[in-house]
């Protein structure tokens, strides 16, 4: 049967061979348990005994906890600080240090070191560095020159930003080279025209720079949005005697799924609100990809 | 000359053979599971070894698992008709297990009720269902009062507090603040997310004059006079006697570890790794006494428990396995390899156990113990963490956290028994 076959037609014979491997890949270990995640949504569940469907029930229940208003505005909190302060950071970071000769290998190596390093053991580190007299550094430093010690991590206002820093800065190194690989595609000729022209250095900047860099910005913004809206492992590991706390004022969406699902065994609400986390990310997507198209 | 060699080998490999079906005939194999840890998995195999001579027609093989798979792997493997006979279970996950239909009860005339209750310490009666008992441990937890000597001798201090009073006046002693009024040194760790809830619970609020909870444990009770008492008590370590700090230190174990608090509350498993803490010194009493001289604790344990898919033969060689990790010898023996309490007075309170500096304050503390019955214990630690919080980070005060803490519990509860 093969042999009988036009030259291409076996090629595309050979690309569904290629493509049936990662296809069928992702469907069992991702499209199937999605599927599953949103049938087992409509039940209830707790891993031992069997699946009893329940309809809206676990939606009702999540619309009216107050833990998940809660925990749903942390989860935009993280989205709107963490995504602009670490775009204009990263920027301003690249924009200078493409311009720097000197040392510039390693200046670029030190602000990519903390993509590279373990979020477990960086969000410890922190933890530590956070802690009240004795064994916090910052808090330490403080009562050495004499100021009153700062909660930090133990305030309901200041936890959350608190985890923000290090989880921005740790994602910092990735959106500068990204940010600077954008900046090095922009063809000198327009720098050099605008310079014969004698145009000052904020026009070429918001004329020339910023608009042409709005590809990278757009892959930077929707990519570092989608990992605020999924923080967690910050968080958890920086709060794990009281996860997400102090009263919950840390706790991001996947936290408290994880602990439905792994601490409470309540499969079927952690599932209710996994989907409601999927929908978010769908629609935070489709309105950034929708904002940032060219017309 | 070959051919004879050949000849030799089939007769042999024959033999074996015939051998391996006989003996299998011969022999039942029941699998234990339980989650590793080091010393309980030495202990489990000196048992099994004991008990496979003992009884040379049944095989034992254990299976174990990282502590933070164990749930998720028992859960999905005896459903699917896999896993073991017998299953070590946390008691507080029993109602579950026992809903699910994962587990069957222990005969009754391998384990009459009535010996049960004669024999092992009172909290075991929570695993009492009717006629029968769903599980027994083999080993029991309680609480004790760390201490660190050599702070101790440092301020002068005679002896461990005896009464919560004496506690309080002790803290004071042992505080250290600097220049600026930063802690330093606590005098008692403090901290809701380590034992501490289990000490409120089953402990303060009964000092105190209370119930913590009515009706086996399905009505919360402690939204009461005594319970606000003891809520005050518990905070005013922090805000009116200034001896704690929460937080302080990041973990309350982690402080007295590195010699920063005075006095620490603590289960009878912390002893291995404080062992191991070089240059501490420290020392453990019973838990402090109310005014009265009213004393509690708050007792846990592991269980062993016959899953539903041991039936016929596996099911008799899983009793008599089950008879022999709850023995006296059996006991003596976890607590000599993993310095867990004996489930049974018989055992515990031999003059050489009880009167022993390290296990003897614990041991004695299972005699007037509690077991609290969770329906889902991080959840239910989880409001009291808040209910604390509550009052040391927002200022709410002690009547408000509490009547939110209870509610948030018994909405809990209702969920769980509905």
């Amino acid at each position: 049967m093969y042999r009988n076959l036009s030259i291409h037609q076996k090629h595309i014979v050979w690309a569904w061979a290629f493509l049936a491997v990662p296809i069928l890949f992702y469907v069992v270990i991702r499209f199937y348990p999605t599927a599953n995640a949103m049938i087992i949504s409509f039940q209830d569940w707790n891993l031992l005994g069997d699946r009893v469907w329940t309809g809206l029930e676990n939606y009702d229940k999540l619309w009216n906890d107050p833990v998940f208003w809660k925990v749903f505005r942390n989860t935009f909190i993280y989205l709107l600080l963490g995504t602009p302060v670490s775009l204009v950071v990263s920027f301003i970071i690249a924009f200078h240090l493409d311009r720097l000769r000197f040392m510039h290998g390693f200046i670029r190596m030190l602000y990519f070191l903390p993509f590279m390093t373990s979020a477990v053991a960086m969000a410890w580190v922190w933890r530590w560095f956070y802690q009240p007299v004795p064994i916090g550094l910052f808090n330490n430093f403080l009562a050495t020159v004499g100021i009153p010690q700062i909660p930090f991590l133990r305030s309901t206002s200041l936890a959350l930003p608190a985890i923000l820093a290090p989880a921005v800065w740790a994602g910092l190194g990735f959106q500068v080279i990204i940010f600077m690989a954008g900046l090095r595609a922009i063809p000198r000729s327009y720098y050099e025209a605008a310079r014969i022209d004698g145009v000052s250095g904020w026009t070429i900047l918001w004329e020339i720079t910023i608009p042409l860099l709005k590809p990278t910005i757009v892959f930077i913004v929707v990519f570092s949005s989608i990992g605020f809206l999924r923080i967690f492992d910050h968080v958890y590991n920086m709060t794990t005697t009281d996860p997400g706390g102090p009263l919950n004022a840390t706790k991001p969406l996947v936290l408290m799924i994880y602990q439905t699902a792994f601490t409470d065994f309540n499969m079927g609400y952690a599932a209710a609100q996994t989907v409601v986390l999927f929908l978010i990310l769908l629609i935070v997507s489709l309105v950034q990809l929708r904002l940032f198209r060219d017309r | 000359m070959l051919v004879k060699q050949v000849r030799i080998w089939l007769a042999g490999a024959a033999a074996l053979v015939a051998l391996t079906i006989g003996g299998a005939k011969a022999e039942v194999e029941i699998e234990y599971w339980q989650y590793f840890f080091e010393a309980r998995v030495t202990a489990m195999d000196q048992l099994i070894e004991n008990f496979e001579a003992a009884n040379p027609d049944i095989k034992v093989t254990m299976n174990h698992f990282p502590y933070a798979d164990y749930r998720t792997k028992v859960a999905a493997a005896i459903p699917a008709g896999e896993g073991p006979d017998v299953v070590q279970l946390f008691y507080g996950w029993l109602n579950d297990y026992v809903a699910a239909e994962l587990i069957q009860p222990l005969p009754s005339d391998a384990f009459p009720p009535a010996m049960v209750e004669e024999e092992f310490f009172p909290m075991v009666a929570a695993m009492r269902a009717g006629d029968s008992y769903w599980a027994l441990p083999t080993a029991v937890r309680s609480l004790a009062l760390f201490y660190n000597e050599r702070l101790f001798e440092e301020a002068g201090i005679e002896g461990p507090p005896e009464t919560l009073d004496e506690m309080i006046e002790t803290a004071k002693m042992l505080t250290k603040v600097d220049d600026a009024g930063n802690l330093t040194q606590v005098g008692i760790t403090a901290g809701m997310s380590a034992q501490d809830h289990h000490w409120f619970r089953e402990v303060l609020v009964r000092q105190f004059g209370g119930e913590p909870y009515l009706d086996d444990y399905r009505t919360v009770n402690y939204n009461s006079e005594a319970g606000m008492r003891a809520a005050e008590f518990y905070t005013g370590l922090a805000s009116e006697h200034k001896v704690t700090a929460f937080g302080f230190m990041d973990e309350p174990q982690a402080a007295f570890k590195a010699g920063r608090a005075g006095m620490h509350i603590d289960g009878s498993f912390r002893i291995g790794s404080l062992n191991k803490t070089r240059g501490l010194k420290w020392g453990v009493t019973e838990l402090p006494a109310n005014a009265d001289g009213m004393r509690s604790n708050y007792s846990s344990y592991w269980v062993n428990a016959i899953t539903t898919k041991a039936d016929g033969e596996k099911f008799d060689a899983a009793v008599k396995f089950m008879a022999y990790v709850t023995s006296d010898e059996a006991m003596q023996i976890w607590l000599d390899v993993v310095g867990e309490l004996p489930a049974k007075p018989s055992v515990g309170l031999t003059d050489s156990n009880s009167m022993n500096p390290v296990f003897g304050p614990f041991i004695r503390g299972l005699a007037y113990a509690n077991t609290t019955k969770f329906a889902n214990e991080s959840a239910q630690r989880q409001l009291l963490i808040d209910m604390v919080q509550r009052i040391d980070l927002e200022g709410q005060s002690v009547a408000d956290s509490i009547a939110i803490a209870a509610e948030a519990e018994q909405a809990l509860l209702d969920e769980y028994y509905q």
